[in-house]
Formats: C-alpha cells, sequence, structure tokens
C-alpha cells in the first residue's frame, strides 16, 4: 500500500510552537474517514481482472495498485460504492460496515 | 546621490525602485497614478528589472501581490479611496496569511459624496486589516519609508504588510527636493528577501491560507496580535539603522516637537504636520507653550510612547481627517484609549478637518492651539469641534 | 504526448484524504489531474468545496504546494504565483487554479477574464457542479434550466433555475485563448488527453470539467462517473475544445440518450413537467445545431 499515510499529530500547546501565518506543511493527514462508511467495497481477487477502472474512477483515490492484486485503504475509504458500480465484472460488492466490526 | 524635484507620488515610484519587488501589479486610482505611471516607465526603460503586470481591478491587484509573495518573491502594489474597500477582504487575508507586502496608499475621501480630494476615509477603515500602518509628511519621507517598508515587513519576526500612506493630492501631487539614495546603498540596507518559513517552494510543500476551526482559530490570531505588538521593536530599530545609513531619522513610531514643556499637545498624523510645525514655532515665540506629536504609526498604536510623552500636558488636540459616524475621529478613539489605559487624564479635544480635501490653513491650525490652550487653562472646549466649515452648524 | 490511461497513470495520491463527500465529481477531477500535474504544481483554490474540505488545520490533503484564495481570486493569485515563480528562476513548475462553478463564471469571472487578456502562463481548471454547492446548493451562473436549488426552489410557480447555463466555453474562447476545453468526469480518457494539452500549452489554459455532485444534484453517490457520462450522451453537456482559434467537437452523437432519462435520475429534475423537459430538449437542439454548423470543418 502506497498512499499518503496518517500523521500522529497534537495541537501546538504553547503559542510560539503555532505556524506563522494560515500556514500548515502540506500532506498533512491527521484524521481518517473510515467512519463515514455504512457499506464497504471488497474486491474479490478471483474475479478481479486488473483492468483498474476502479482505481480510476475512486473520487478519493484510495484504491492502491502498486502491489500485484489491488487494495483498498480503508483508513480513507468513504464506501461511496463508485468502484462497485463501474467495475464491469462486478469483482466489487458493497458489504455492511457493520458486518466487519468487532 | 542624486536630488531630484518630484512629487510625492515620484517619489514612492523611486523608492519602490530602489527596494528592487520583483512583481508590481497595477491598477490606477486618482490620486496614486502617478506612482503606477512612474513605475512602468521605470519597467520600460530597465531602470527598474520588476515584472509589471497590469491587472484588471484593485481586488485582484492585491490578490496577485498575495501571489508573488506566497512562493517568497517581492511584491508591491499602491492604492488610494474606493480601489482599498474594493480589496478590503485581501488586507486580513495578507495579514493573516504573515505576507511582507508593501502597498502604497494614497489617502483619498471615500464616496459618498464623491471626492478625488485628500483625507484619511479611506485607511480608517482598514485599521483592523492587521496591516502596519505608516503616515508620512512629505516626499523624502514618502521615499524613505517605502524602503524602510520592506525593511520592517521582511524582518523575520514581523513578517507582516505594511501600508504607506501619503495624503491625497497635498502630498502626492506637490513637488519638493527629494534625495534619491544610491541604489549600492539601498542594496546594501535592503538585500534581497530571504525565503520567509510560511512560503511556498518545491523543496518544502506547504498549504497556505489555510482554514482553522474553532479550537485552533483564537491562538492563529494572538500569535498574530503578540507580533504585530512586538513589530514596535523592529520598526524604532530600522528607523536608526535607516537613520545611521542616510542620514535621516525620523524618531521611529512617533516624533515629539517640542512637547516637553507643552501645556497643549496637538496630535496629527501625514502633512499636515509640517505646516504644524511652523505654525508652533510661531506660538513658541509668542510665548504660547506648545506642542506637536506626529504620530507616524497608527497601527501598532504606540500606546507606550504617547502616554510618556502625553503625561504632563494639560490639554490633548488630535486632528482627524476622518469621522466614525455616529461617533468621532478614529484617531481620537485610540488616542484616548491610550491615555486612560495609562493613567493620564488630559482634556483632550477631537478637531474633523480636512475631509473631502477642505483645506487647513495655519490660521485654522492656530486656533486649534488657542482653543487647546484655553482648555489648559481651564476654560472647557467642546470635544469635536470641525475645522473650516463654510457654513453654520 | 503519450496517451494516458489507468495503467500508466501514477499511483501516487497528490490530493488525498480530504472531507468531500463520498462520491464527489469534483474530488475525482482534481485527483486525475493532480496526478497528471505532478509534484511542482502550486495549486491554487478559492473558498469553494475543494479548498473547504482539504485545508483544515492540521489536515492537509494535497501532498504539494497548495495555497487557498479569495473567493473571486483564484485566477489573480495565480497570476501572482505564477509570476512569483518566474521571478525567482524557479523552472518546470505548473501553477492551476481549480475553482467552482461560481468561483468561475460568477464571482470569479473579472479576475478570469483579466488573466486570459494577459496571457498568463496558468492552467484554470472550472469545476462544474452546477450550484454553490460548498455554502449548501444555491443557484450559480452555471445552474442549468430547470434545476431545484435551494435559492431557485421549485414550485406551484417556478420550474426552479429559469435561466440556461452561462457559455463559459465560449465566453472564454472570445478572449483568444490559446487552448480551451470542455471535459466531463464520465469520459476520463478524454478529460486526462486535455489535461495533458493544458500542460504543454504556452500561455493560458481552461478545462471546463462537469463533475456531479451526489448531495446537490440528489441521486446515489455511486452512479458520478456513470450520470456524468449520461450528461455527455444525451447532449446535455459537451466534450470540445478551442485550439489555435479553431472549435473543435471531440464527440457529436447521431442520436442523444433520451434527457429524460438522464434528468429523471436526479432529486433536483425531480418535478419537471413534460414542458419543462421540453424546453430543455429544445435548448440542446438549438446549441448542438449552431455548433455543428460552426464548428464541423
Amino acid at each position: 500500500m502506497n498512499k499518503p499515510k496518517l500523521k500522529k499529530w497534537q495541537d501546538p500547546d504553547e503559542i510560539s510552537k503555532f505556524p506563522m501565518g494560515a500556514t500548515c506543511k502540506s500532506d498533512n493527514l491527521t484524521s481518517i474517514n473510515a467512519g463515514w462508511r455504512t457499506f464497504r467495497p471488497v474486491i474479490d481477487q478471483s474475479k478481479c481482472i486488473n483492468c483498474l477502472r476502479c482505481f480510476l474512477v475512486c473520487p478519493d483515490g484510495v484504491i492502491d495498485k502498486s502491489g500485484s492484486e489491488l487494495e483498498i485503504d480503508y483508513d480513507f475509504c468513504k464506501g461511496c460504492g463508485v468502484c462497485a458500480f463501474e467495475c464491469k465484472v462486478k469483482a466489487i460488492t458493497m458489504k455492511k460496515e457493520s458486518d466487519f466490526n468487532g | 546621490m542624486v536630488k531630484k524635484f518630484i512629487c510625492g507620488d515620484d517619489a514612492v515610484a523611486e523608492g519602490v525602485r530602489l527596494a528592487r519587488p520583483h512583481v508590481i501589479s497595477a491598477y490606477p486610482i486618482t490620486p496614486q497614478t502617478v506612482t503606477v505611471e512612474k513605475l512602468s516607465e521605470f519597467v520600460e526603460d530597465g531602470s527598474l528589472k520588476a515584472e509589471y503586470i497590469h491587472v484588471e481591478s484593485e481586488h485582484s491587484a492585491l490578490a496577485c501581490a498575495i501571489g508573488v509573495s506566497s512562493v517568497g518573491a517581492r511584491a508591491f502594489t499602491a492604492t488610494s479611496s474606493q480601489g482599498l474597500l474594493y480589496m478590503a477582504e485581501n488586507l486580513p487575508y495578507a495579514s493573516g496569511a504573515r505576507m511582507p507586502i508593501v502597498m502604497m496608499v494614497a489617502n483619498r475621501s471615500i464616496a459618498l459624496p464623491w471626492s478625488i480630494y485628500g483625507d484619511q476615509m479611506d485607511s480608517m477603515f482598514l485599521l483592523n486589516s492587521g496591516w502596519i500602518q505608516v503616515y508620512v509628511e512629505d516626499a523624502q519621507e514618502a521615499l524613505d519609508m517605502t524602503i524602510q517598508a520592506y525593511k520592517i515587513a521582511e524582518t523575520r519576526e514581523v513578517m507582516l504588510p505594511v501600508m504607506v500612506n501619503l495624503d491625497g493630492f497635498v502630498l502626492t501631487h506637490t513637488y519638493e527636493v527629494v534625495e534619491i539614495p544610491a541604489q549600492e546603498m539601498v542594496d546594501n540596507f535592503l538585500p534581497t528577501i530571504k525565503m520567509p518559513d510560511n512560503s511556498m517552494s518545491m523543496e518544502d510543500p506547504k498549504s497556505l491560507c489555510i482554514s482553522a476551526g474553532n479550537t485552533t482559530n483564537l491562538e492563529f490570531r494572538i500569535k498574530q496580535q503578540i507580533d504585530t505588538e512586538n513589530s514596535v521593536s523592529v520598526i524604532e530599530k530600522v528607523d536608526k539603522e535607516f537613520g545611521d545609513m542616510f542620514g535621516r531619522y525620523y524618531g521611529g513610531m512617533l516624533e515629539a516637537y517640542q512637547c516637553e514643556d507643552a501645556e497643549a499637545v496637538l496630535v496629527a498624523t501625514g502633512s499636515i504636520t509640517g505646516t504644524s510645525r511652523i505654525v508652533l514655532d510661531e506660538l513658541r515665540k509668542e510665548g504660547k507653550k506648545v506642542g506637536l506629536l506626529k504620530l507616524r504609526y497608527l497601527r501598532p498604536f504606540p500606546t507606550a510612547k504617547l502616554a510618556e510623552i502625553l503625561e504632563n500636558v494639560k490639554a490633548v488636540g488630535v486632528l482627524d481627517k476622518s469621522i466614525s459616524f455616529g461617533y468621532e475621529g478614529s484617531i481620537f478613539t485610540n488616542v484616548n484609549s491610550a491615555l486612560l489605559q495609562s493613567g493620564i487624564m488630559p482634556e483632550t479635544v477631537n478637531f474633523i478637518g480636512g475631509l473631502g480635501g477642505r483645506d487647513i490653513t495655519k490660521q485654522n491650525i492656530r486656533e486649534m492651539f488657542e482653543s487647546l490652550l484655553a482648555s489648559a487653562s481651564g476654560e472647557k472646549q467642546q470635544t469635536l469641534q470641525y475645522v473650516n466649515v463654510r457654513c453654520k452648524l | 504526448m503519450e496517451r494516458l490511461n489507468a495503467k500508466n497513470l501514477t499511483n501516487n495520491e497528490l490530493f488525498y484524504g480530504h472531507k468531500a463527500c463520498g462520491g464527489c465529481g469534483e474530488a475525482l477531477a482534481v485527483r486525475i489531474a493532480m496526478k497528471i500535474l505532478g509534484e511542482r504544481t502550486v495549486s491554487v483554490l478559492p473558498a469553494g468545496c475543494m479548498s473547504a474540505v482539504s485545508f483544515n488545520y492540521p489536515h492537509m490533503c494535497f501532498t504539494n504546494n497548495a495555497i487557498i484564495t479569495p473567493f473571486a481570486a483564484t485566477a489573480s493569485v495565480a497570476t501572482g504565483v505564477a509570476a512569483g515563480l518566474r521571478a525567482l528562476g524557479v523552472e518546470n513548475t505548473h501553477t492551476v487554479g481549480f475553482a467552482g462553478d461560481g468561483g468561475t463564471a460568477d464571482i470569479g469571472l473579472q479576475a478570469l477574464s483579466g488573466a486570459i487578456d494577459r496571457n498568463e502562463q496558468i492552467i484554470y481548471f472550472c469545476n462544474d457542479n452546477e450550484a454553490y454547492m460548498n455554502t449548501g446548493i444555491q443557484k450559480s451562473g452555471l445552474t442549468p434550466y430547470g434545476s431545484k436549488t435551494t435559492t431557485t426552489p421549485a414550485g406551484k410557480n417556478l420550474p426552479g433555475s429559469i435561466t440556461m447555463k452561462k457559455n463559459m466555453f465560449e465566453i472564454v474562447a472570445a478572449h483568444g485563448i490559446p487552448y480551451a476545453a470542455t471535459a466531463s468526469i464520465g469520459y476520463l480518457d478524454d478529460f486526462m488527453m486535455k489535461v495533458q494539452k493544458a500542460m504543454a500549452t504556452k500561455g493560458t489554459s481552461y478545462i471546463h470539467v462537469m463533475a456531479p455532485c451526489p448531495t446537490g444534484w440528489g441521486y446515489p453517490s455511486e452512479i458520478t462517473v456513470s450520470l456524468a457520462k449520461e450528461a455527455v450522451d444525451s447532449g446535455l453537456w459537451f466534450l470540445a475544445e478551442y485550439e489555435d482559434g479553431e472549435f473543435t467537437l471531440n464527440r457529436n452523437p447521431k442520436e442523444f440518450t433520451p434527457a429524460r432519462d438522464y434528468l429523471k435520475k436526479q432529486i433536483r429534475f425531480k418535478h419537471l413537467t413534460e414542458v419543462d423537459i421540453n424546453t430543455i430538449e429544445e435548448h440542446r437542439d438549438k446549441t448542438w445545431a449552431r455548433m455543428r454548423k460552426n464548428w464541423m470543418r
């Protein structure tokens, strides 16, 4: 998985540690979007033909093609369902998020 | 060093040329036009190597300067009156982003009624914008402060935009002999801008002009307030450094003239201070104990220094070339607050004059001092007085 | 210019982790554009959905340089950024504006016009979701006829918005811009090709990409890409370019899919009567007749 990662963050505890100006360094993710999901996409790798359409159309870019199989970054997937809808071979199913939480 | 017989607008253009901005964003408005025209001539003849962008509005002029500054380049723009109000939302933007932009404002009245003539209605609207505001008395000071403004703005501990204010027409369009310093000396005083910490670079990518929610927004603002207040020491330091190098000292945050034993002091800003000094000298010859406090910076406001000077004064008059309708002149409000905070309670009088370019004559100034002297000797004066009114009130 | 597709497009995300709604069309447009534009890009965004969801201290979603501008000032701040980089001798960069339909056609029009007039070296994207979505779905100059918005309610007397979309593509072209294009997230290969062309343009380029909004348009988020395609297939949006003074229609379908099918998928058009749909189709047909007449060679 080669997606931008969550960073540990503490708000500055002293004024002098706040940034000068309304500024922050880029690539600074401090909260995940997993909690948004009602459904999560699950890839059936046996059906996947690696056409990469899901990778292309994901509005959040959470499908990773860097490995030998497609992977989903569930930290940042919102469960919008575009990937499942667009998959030409129906290799992606939207499953209830509640099935995955312990 | 060269001497030229030029007007206030020209002097600013010369100062800008010497300050070597990278990009100038220009939109014309009377009475700033001569400045942007002169700058275009300097660019054309090659004496100023800057990119000159003919933006399509004042809002875009400052927005463009914000863009320039955001990547660490030196920006300049100028405006006045309606243009300043049109770009108003971009002023706290620039100060909140901590961008060392320098902008000349030719102080001019604000519609309505329409007027192209000078008063300070425009810059008073933007007192809360977070910009450092300096008011210059003559063309020499206009040139000098344009250069100093960059040095102050770009100081790491400051990193705030600076507004250099010239009285419309009476200063922008009047001529005097001005010393134009040598480029090498200015380069020594004002080196190339160092990449500020909060600018975007390819090596160190940043997100700028961000949002801060209600759990951190207050702290961002407090930091800006602390840093703005701390800019006072930099302003004083730069004034001294400039004087050491170029031979002209301006006193820093303010200049006190004959205030040590004064019973009555007039507080004023901008070009009127020059005329006031002449009247004051005449009154002093007559034995009157009067003084002049030339407020150079309105933001940050020099509360401590002002209180120190006015501590033993009996009557203080504040000349405002603006008014906050339903209340009083804004400089008067600021001065009163400073005095009260410092536990100093002279009689204070607000003189509202100059609106819409109404002349303030030597006689008018004499009458202001006389009113203050009367107040100092116990004769209560009207708190808000208009100067040089042409009809019955 | 290598033809871009899912296979050769970088895996790297340059716009990630943002708080846009699930299925946001605009987020997809920005994401894909950024992958092509690359790391040496300064992204310039006005107030709007994209900036609102990606710059909330301390959560920063652009991997590289990005700046929010005042609402009206996308093109003027971008002008300054490009000029500043030039002045500092920073080379091989792109300065790119990503503005919404309101930030382009309404409040941002003056600055955009000025920038094009000066032929600034910037790429300007209009991400068109057809209303002021960030502030709660109010009508903009690019809201289409018959669209219910929170300031053009559909009721007894009015069918929602009663004006047609402002013709931004031709307004921009009328400036003599070196390159302008219309695009859609429903035709991503076409969009990617246009991004590449914009990057290669000397002077200003403009890409107007239709980006459906599930929240504002009222449809299930998973059909975002397919709905964008349907907008084009039904003729209610079009894919075209303006390059070196010439217009080209990239797609000229012999037959349109029924407008009704596209419209009725969206709650914002639910109230449309047959008369309304007729009005929409007539306007579409007139527009296409004019484009075909003038732009086909």
